[in-house]
């Protein structure tokens, strides 16, 4: 850390004011320098530059001069007011100047000697007419279209850079990327300070953006690709929260809404701030028993998300005012917000920045995730661990108890699915079905629970109009417990 | 699409103070201009150090840059305008080849 610290003051750097994108950077662009912005058509780089200019002229009180090659005022303003973002508003305050300069070859003869003298005059003017100390060229490689002569080209584009850094602008260059170089045209040979790719795939038709520092001269980054997010707050990148295991460890226990259940768990329920998994089979009652968690922490005054990636929250609250849990209460209250979703509506982590968004904008003591394993099909298995330590990561510090449910099957691979995750979770309840003389019966037992004594029994019980009823443990069930319910066995 | 031999050509030179090039752009326009529209236009010289936001108008970006703003549409020559065939070609005042 003294490291980047020492890096921080040789350097100066100009924040983005992109949540993320500065951890990677260790406080962002180098300041009076340009940085290169590569990517395909609908990476984002220009999103991410306007976002640059916006936020330094508003929180960074940086007025920022966007010269835009490709779409005038009007079509920029409208493209990120999206992101909430009101280029109009700025530009009247003087905070930001839009020029577009718009090159067509078939307009222009070429009869001889010229410089790009217009170009420098003009950003000059910009930059002096607001106090500019950013500036964006979106995207300056238009102009090789626009004009036969590459040789002044390449050579005024030199000159361009070079008398940017010499007014200590930090610039953000735009452009496409070509075939086996960041830019079609080789900008990078010119800006060479630092240098941010954009990337956008599909992985199993849903599709990912990613950004990655490929260079950023004389400061440590983060070299890995990092998934980012455009949405209506702008661009998030993850991570958006350190790695690192220094949250602090409550003592303080919180019910599990059932006297029975917390009896089991040392008498007092789980400990706040800590991570559960309810798994079981379908129909076993995991989303009952965590509406019970739900339904207590509400009435403690306590504030609860629920993400459902199964129900929609009047199924759910439908659902559970059969099982005697009246849910709807807590929602008219506003102690309890619904956030539902398609799981494969958008990537893992575009559910879980937004996921993230909603917990920073609610500020929840209490976050359900129903089910967890819905979300874990639409990544690979790497990213789904790396994403989950993160958001539990997360809520951890933020003090958050979170339970995710887990629906499993008897199958082998979705024992393994729990198995990675398990270690994140504090504490793992299970709920299962067995057969016994024709009858179905339900049974819940604590497979661990960190920190504390808990009991080994396996628990039958019953979901009534009341809810969860935890039923007194038969003296002769030797021959169920000795076989075990089918899920409740330790995946290897 | 030739304009007529009467119409008046409205030229606009675009340069950045008194350098050699916009010296010699002046000097070659003056040139053609005399000899293939003599009495039919006038030159407005604007210098974009003095005038920097008047280059946003007429779009300039390389200098120095011709407009002929009359007649329409607008025409765009960039350079020192010392290729005299193609400085005619750009102002419409000889076809273009297919070559070209």
């Amino acid at each position: 850390m003294t490291k980047n610290k020492r890096d921080w003051n040789e350097i100066g750097k100009a924040p983005t004011g992109i949540p993320g994108l500065d951890d990677i950077t260790y406080g962002g662009l180098p300041a009076g320098r340009p940085t290169l912005v590569s990517g395909g058509p609908g990476s984002g780089k220009t999103l991410l530059g306007v976002s640059f200019l916006v936020e330094g002229a508003q929180r960074f009180n940086e007025p920022g001069v966007l010269l835009s090659f490709e779409e005038n005022a009007d079509e920029l303003a409208q493209d990120v007011r999206s992101l909430g973002y009101d280029l109009h508003k700025l530009c009247e305050e003087k905070k930001l100047l839009v020029d577009y300069i718009h090159v067509d070859r078939s307009e222009i003869e070429e009869t001889g000697e010229y410089d790009l003298e217009g170009l420098f005059v003009r950003l000059e003017h910009a930059i002096n007419e607001i106090g500019a100390k950013r500036v964006m060229l979106d995207t300056i490689e238009t102009l090789f279209g626009g004009l036969k002569d590459t040789g002044i080209l390449r050579a005024e584009l030199r000159r361009l850079f070079r008398w940017l850094r010499d007014r200590k602008m930090t610039t953000v260059v735009t452009a496409e990327r070509g075939e086996n170089q960041f830019t079609r045209q080789g900008l990078e040979e010119y800006i060479s300070d630092a240098v941010i790719s954009l990337d956008h795939r599909v992985h199993e038709q849903i599709s990912t953006r990613r950004i990655r520092v490929v260079k950023y001269r004389g400061s440590t980054h983060g070299t890995n690709e990092y998934p980012f997010l455009i949405n209506r707050d702008g661009i998030t990148v993850l991570p958006v929260t350190s790695l690192l295991l220094e949250h602090d460890a409550s003592s303080e226990r919180v019910s599990t809404g059932l006297p029975a259940l917390d009896d089991m768990l040392a008498g007092r329920g789980y400990y706040r701030a800590s991570t559960i998994l309810m798994s079981g089979s379908a129909g076993t009652g995991k989303t009952t028993l965590s509406a019970h968690f739900v339904d207590a922490a509400c009435a403690r005054g306590e504030k609860c998300m629920y993400f459902l990636f199964e129900e929609s929250p009047q199924q759910m609250i439908r659902n559970m005012k059969s099982a005697g849990i009246d849910l709807k209460r807590w929602v008219d209250k506003g102690l309890l917000t619904f956030h539902a979703d398609r799981p494969n509506r958008h990537g893992l982590e575009t559910h879980l920045l937004e996921m993230h968004h909603a917990v920073e904008m609610n500020d929840p003591d209490v976050v359900v995730v129903d089910p967890i394993t819905n979300l874990m099909a639409v990544g690979t298995q790497t990213d789904v661990r790396s994403m989950l330590t993160r958001v539990i990561d997360f809520l951890k510090t933020r003090g958050v108890t979170a339970l995710f449910t887990s629906l499993t099957s008897s199958s082998a691979t979705l024992e393994h699915t729990e198995a990675m995750i398990s270690s994140l979770m504090d504490t793992w309840v299970l709920v299962a079905f067995d057969t016994v003389e024709a009858q179905r019966t339900r049974h819940l037992f604590v497979l661990k629970s960190r920190g504390m004594p808990h009991s080994d029994t396996v628990v039958p019980f019953k979901i009534t109009s009341q809810g969860f009823t935890l039923l007194p443990v038969p003296a002769r069930s030797v021959r169920s417990k000795s076989r075990g319910p089918q899920t409740a066995r330790r995946p290897k | 699409m030739t304009p007529a031999a009467s119409e008046q050509f409205d030229l606009r030179l675009y340069v950045a103070g008194q350098t050699p090039k916009a010296a010699r752009a002046f000097a070659n326009l003056r040139k053609i201009c005399d000899e293939h529209l003599a009495g039919r236009y006038s030159i407005e010289v604007i210098d974009l150090v003095r005038n920097p936001a008047l280059g946003r108008g007429d779009q300039i970006l390389a200098l120095p840059t011709l407009v002929r703003r009359l007649p329409t549409p607008i025409k765009k020559i960039i350079g020192d305008l010392s290729n005299t065939e193609r400085v005619l070609v750009g102002l419409d005042l000889r076809p273009r080849r297919a070559s070209a």
